[in-house]
């Protein structure tokens, strides 16, 4: 035989060897297949793991208390390499060849828009446990998308609930803003900021901003320490806002800083240093150091499995396995239509990120995090509810 | 008022910052007519190598900076031996691309060795301020410092190009290469020293600014890098006190334009002002103008 028939031969039989590894998967009915779309490598992948961990941790505990509906939960792992592209073609594969009932993740907000078209034409649910942009669930024209989900918050949700924190439980009426008008993120969360806290009676002095990647602030923090605020609101990623901080102290600007969950990575304290950090809140989805009854147990169950503390990813994880749950024994059967409905009607599901319900846009209305962060260590202040 | 003197001292420091750049790329155009791309890199090199030896060695302030400058002229003239020399004859252009990609080259292979994850220097310098003015301006030492020590550097050039006989070469070689030669001058140990020097002035600068900002990455020398040579065309590209001057310049402009509610736009602004200034006066503020020889 010459080479190349040899090739032929091989490639053929390797071919048939896949298909049917893939058809003798399926085909077990006892188990309830779950399609798991997560970044476990690439430049996203710490995010992917740890909701992963938290994910199979909550499957595992599931299973050995007897699963749901008697059966067990199967969950089918791939990995979208942090790549939208990647994300897409799983997502795909898992709603048409691995007959599974619901699709989790993936973890950011741009791997998560990539895999929601398969979902859709499937009519499969998606739940992402942490794609936090507010259009995610969300058509162009402001419908919401039937099969998706999400159990984060939104990204303009934090900025509402950070300006009732300022004004409600700090007591603060005069606010500045400096925001990075490179993200989206930031600016969906300035934006909110300064409505609520018009709409409550505050005060907004100035709105200024930053780029990405700028390093010096002292100009536009000066700038604002002319107008006297009495607390600046900075919504953007750590690596900035560790820079803001340290020089808004160095200039003698003393006031508390408010932000958001960008704030949350060992990085800030590294780049705005110790004496800086204090007076800085932010909102988060989870803090280790929430004491509650419901968090202390997994902190305690999943330090015995993994040997660490639990970040917040871990827990939004570990609540999208218990809401999947949840939601699948309020459906009564394995069937993907009546899932969706029982996920669209979930109210009141006590996790470990806060009780949530999902609302009319299939984003959860759930408690927020205040973490306080003083001589740079973070701390949990409170957990926070949406007024209604 | 009080704002007008913060702003003052903020624009001050930044632009001592683009000065100590702005000097290496106009003295290597100056010499040779050619924009060092790679220039603004050779300062992210300085930068890592200060880190290096403040964290793993715990070096202070001055040795570090003395040691950057130092590891930074050998690799400014290993580049110019190695990219710049073959090409000495050869078009512009041909240089010019060379330089970006040497500029490309140092930034990708920092990034291969170190990652591309920004890291934060150590606190070499304790921050203390002085308040002037009832506390309402406030002084960081840091600045007094990073002023202090750009102005020595450009007194110690300014030293070396004019007083010295190694600066007096370099200044013919400015004028007309062939006939600095023709007058027994070494051009090829000129045009390393060049290199030597910018390049020094670039490690310290990248020192400064890793104590100054506390973040550094390995892509941090092309915007700075870009601004100094605005920096240095403003002022004029090939004149040393141009340099200085655009880049105390460029500061003040970048920090007024910041004060008065344009910081999104600071990065726009300094090049509009680079094309104004071309339309206006196109050998720069303090530029000669030649007349071309027939």
């Amino acid at each position: 035989m010459n080479r190349r028939m040899y090739l032929v031969v091989l490639t053929l039989l390797t071919l048939v060897l896949a298909v049917g590894c893939a058809s003798s998967k399926a085909g077990d009915s006892n188990t309830i297949r779950v399609g798991v779309n997560y970044e476990l490598t690439g430049n996203n992948a710490t995010y992917g793991t740890n909701l992963n961990d938290g994910l199979q941790m909550a499957i595992e505990e599931i299973n050995q208390q007897g699963g749901v509906l008697g059966k067990k939960i199967e969950s089918v792992i791939l990995d979208n390499k942090s790549d939208a592209t990647e994300s897409a073609n799983v997502s795909t594969r898992l709603a048409t060849r691995e007959n599974v009932i619901a699709l989790l993740g993936p973890a950011t907000s741009g791997a998560t828009k990539a895999a929601i078209p398969a979902a859709m034409d499937n009519k499969i649910p998606l739940i992402s446990a942490s794609a936090t942009a507010d259009d995610v669930t969300l058509n162009a024209d402001g419908s919401v998308k039937e099969y998706v989900f999400k159990t984060c918050f939104n990204d303009s949700f934090q900025g509402v609930m950070m300006a009732q924190f300022g004004y409600n439980e700090l007591g603060l009426k005069k606010a500045s803003v400096l925001a990075d008008t490179t993200s989206d993120y930031a600016q969906g969360l300035s934006k909110a900021f300064q409505e609520t806290f018009t709409e409550l009676g505050g005060e907004v002095l100035s709105v200024e901003a930053y780029a990405a990647g700028d390093t010096d602030f002292r100009a536009v923090l000066t700038n604002l320490k002319g107008k006297n605020p009495e607390f600046l609101y900075v919504p953007g990623y750590y690596e900035e806002v560790g820079l803001i901080i340290r020089q808004a102290r160095e200039l003698g600007l003393d006031v508390p800083i408010l932000g958001g969950d960008g704030y949350e990575s060992p990085k800030l304290l590294e780049l705005a240093g110790k004496d800086a950090l204090n007076q800085v809140y932010y909102s988060s989805h989870y803090s280790p150091m929430d004491d509650s009854e419901i968090v202390a147990a997994f902190k305690e169950k999943f330090r015995a499995k993994f040997n660490k503390e639990p970040d917040a990813f871990n827990a939004l994880g570990y609540d999208l396995g218990y809401l999947l749950a949840d939601a699948l024994e309020r459906a009564g059967e394995t069937d993907s239509e009546k899932l969706k409905v029982a996920l669209q009607e979930t109210e009141g599901f006590v996790g470990v990120t806060g009780t949530l319900t999902i609302d009319q846009f299939h984003n959860p209305v759930k408690s927020v995090t205040i973490i306080e962060v003083k001589d740079g260590e973070p701390t949990f202040l409170m957990k926070l509810d949406p007024e209604e | 008022m009080e704002q007008v003197f913060q702003q003052l001292i903020n624009g001050l420091s930044l632009g001592g910052i683009y000065a100590l750049i702005a000097l290496g790329y106009t003295m290597v155009y100056g010499i040779i007519g050619l924009i060092n791309f790679a220039h603004g890199d050779i300062y992210m090199v300085g930068a890592y190598v200060g880190y290096a030896l403040t964290t793993f060695l715990g070096l202070g302030l001055l040795p570090s900076i003395v040691l950057a400058m130092a590891i930074c002229s050998i690799l400014g003239m290993a580049i110019e031996k190695v990219a710049y020399k073959p090409l000495r004859n050869s078009p512009r252009i041909s240089a010019l691309i060379t330089a970006i990609s040497v500029s490309l080259f140092l930034q990708y292979t920092m990034m291969y060795f170190v990652g591309p994850q920004t890291r934060t220097f150590p606190e070499v310098l304790k921050s203390s301020s002085i308040r002037l003015l009832d506390g309402k301006v406030v002084l960081d030492i840091k600045n007094l410092i990073i002023v202090g020590i750009t102005v020595v550097l450009m007194v110690a050039l300014q030293y070396i190009v004019k007083k010295t006989k190694m600066g007096k070469a370099m200044r013919a070689a400015s004028l007309d290469m062939d006939a600095a030669e023709l007058m027994g001058v070494n051009v090829d140990r000129i045009i390393s020293f060049t290199f030597l020097i910018g390049s020094a002035l670039a490690g310290a600068a990248g020192v400064l600014v890793g104590v100054y900002y506390n973040t550094i990455n390995p892509l941090m020398g092309s915007l700075p890098g870009i601004k100094a040579f605005v920096a240095a065309v403003l002022g004029g590209i090939g004149v040393i006190p141009g340099a200085v001057f655009g880049g105390f310049a460029l500061g003040m402009i970048e920090t007024i334009i910041s004060a008065y509610g344009g910081s999104v736009f600071k990065d726009a602004v300094s090049f509009i002002a680079l094309i104004l200034v071309l339309l206006v006066k196109p050998n720069g503020l303090l530029g000669r103008t030649l007349r071309e020889k027939v």
